[in-house]
């Protein structure tokens, strides 16, 4: 028996299932965060006009797992997700600060307004820095984060259900039972 | 018309490369050195949202931010190495477009190497296979009958000819 003939067949065959494997299973657009596992990096902003008294990193220090959401009144992704983000605020699951990336004042104002709150406490990124030590690329993204301020990681993009159940409620179920 | 034509050409190129430069010029610091080196830097750093561009290139405001952070950095004395570190902390080696040799990235950068390798000797393998293949037959002798068989061929063969 000469099965030669079936190694390109074979390497064939390998190198397409590689390939599809990275059509349908991996994003590129997906870049995991280097900050995992690290402490948040230092900052202090002022609030978005009304909406609490400014965001620090010993705010998010708070004894349990808290949300940094990264958000902005352009960003049509995030109006996707802040709905999800307010019924986590209502039923008290898990404590959500706001970062408001590259936004300005009264038009972030003007957008928590009409679509409603989600956050404890809220913190204006005018010139995007703080969104560059945090390694931000678009907005939303949502810092999971321990109650030393460590961050445990990061979802790019609106927050599905998915992520709710399989990044987010788990790890706050654990830190408070 | 030729000479026209060709002026327009040429002019063109001209006009299209100072329109190149002058994309981001309103972004400068005031020391030449400083600013060569910046650009330089920014050269190498991936613009994170369109991923295949440099920061240099791309004209995303993600792009625009971070160049500002390298001018910053080159400003406030950091080396080279430096500002790329500052920017690895935050986005992670992806950040680089020529990514560093390190256990992670080993198969990216050995890869290509392996494989030709393994293509060469599979391509030496299956070549030296052949000729020999080929060759042996070659070489292998006529039976006396058919040997007998061909002289004669090849005589009556002359032999039609000329009749």
């Amino acid at each position: 028996m000469r099965l030669g003939f079936l190694a390109p067949v074979l390497t064939f065959a390998v190198i397409a299932a590689l390939m599809l494997y990275a059509l349908f299973f991996l994003n590129p657009k997906e870049i995991p965060s280097e900050l995992v596992s690290k402490p948040a990096p230092e900052f202090q902003l002022e609030p978005v006009p009304g909406y609490g008294p400014g965001l620090g990193t010993s705010d998010l220090k708070q004894g349990k797992v808290v949300l940094l959401n990264v958000f902005a009144s352009w960003c049509v992704a995030c109006l996707a997700e802040h709905p999800l983000l307010v019924k986590l605020k209502q039923q008290g699951v898990v404590d959500i600060y706001g970062l408001n990336y590259k936004d300005k004042p009264d038009a972030a104002a003007k957008w928590l307004t009409r679509h409603g709150t989600a956050y404890t406490r809220t913190g204006m990124d005018l010139k995007g820095r703080v969104g560059i030590d945090f390694g931000v690329y678009g907005v939303p993204e949502t810092f999971i984060i321990d109650g030393e301020g460590r961050i445990l990681d990061k979802i790019i993009g609106p927050i599905t259900e998915h992520d709710l159940e399989t990044r987010i409620l788990p790890r706050v179920s654990g830190e408070n039972g | 018309m030729r000479a026209f034509f060709f002026s327009l050409i040429v002019g063109g190129v001209l006009l299209a490369g100072s329109m190149a430069e002058a994309v981001f010029v309103d972004e400068r610091l005031a020391d030449p050195a400083e600013e060569t080196r910046a650009r330089e830097i920014s050269e190498g750093i991936r613009c994170l949202v369109c991923q295949n561009q440099s920061i240099m290139d791309s004209n995303a405001d993600l792009a625009r931010d971070l160049r500002g952070v390298v001018r910053e950095r080159v400003a406030a004395g950091d080396t080279d190495d430096q500002v790329r570190d500052y920017l690895v902390v935050r986005y992670g080696d992806w950040v680089l477009l020529n990514p560093p040799f390190k256990m992670k990235t080993a198969l990216l950068w050995v890869g290509p190497a392996v494989i030709f390798l393994l293509g060469g000797l599979a391509a030496i393998a299956f070549l030296r296979r052949r000729s020999s293949a080929g060759g042996g037959e070659a070489v292998q002798r006529l039976s006396p009958e058919e040997q007998e068989e061909l002289d004669r061929l090849l005589r009556d063969g002359k032999e039609d000819d000329r009749g």
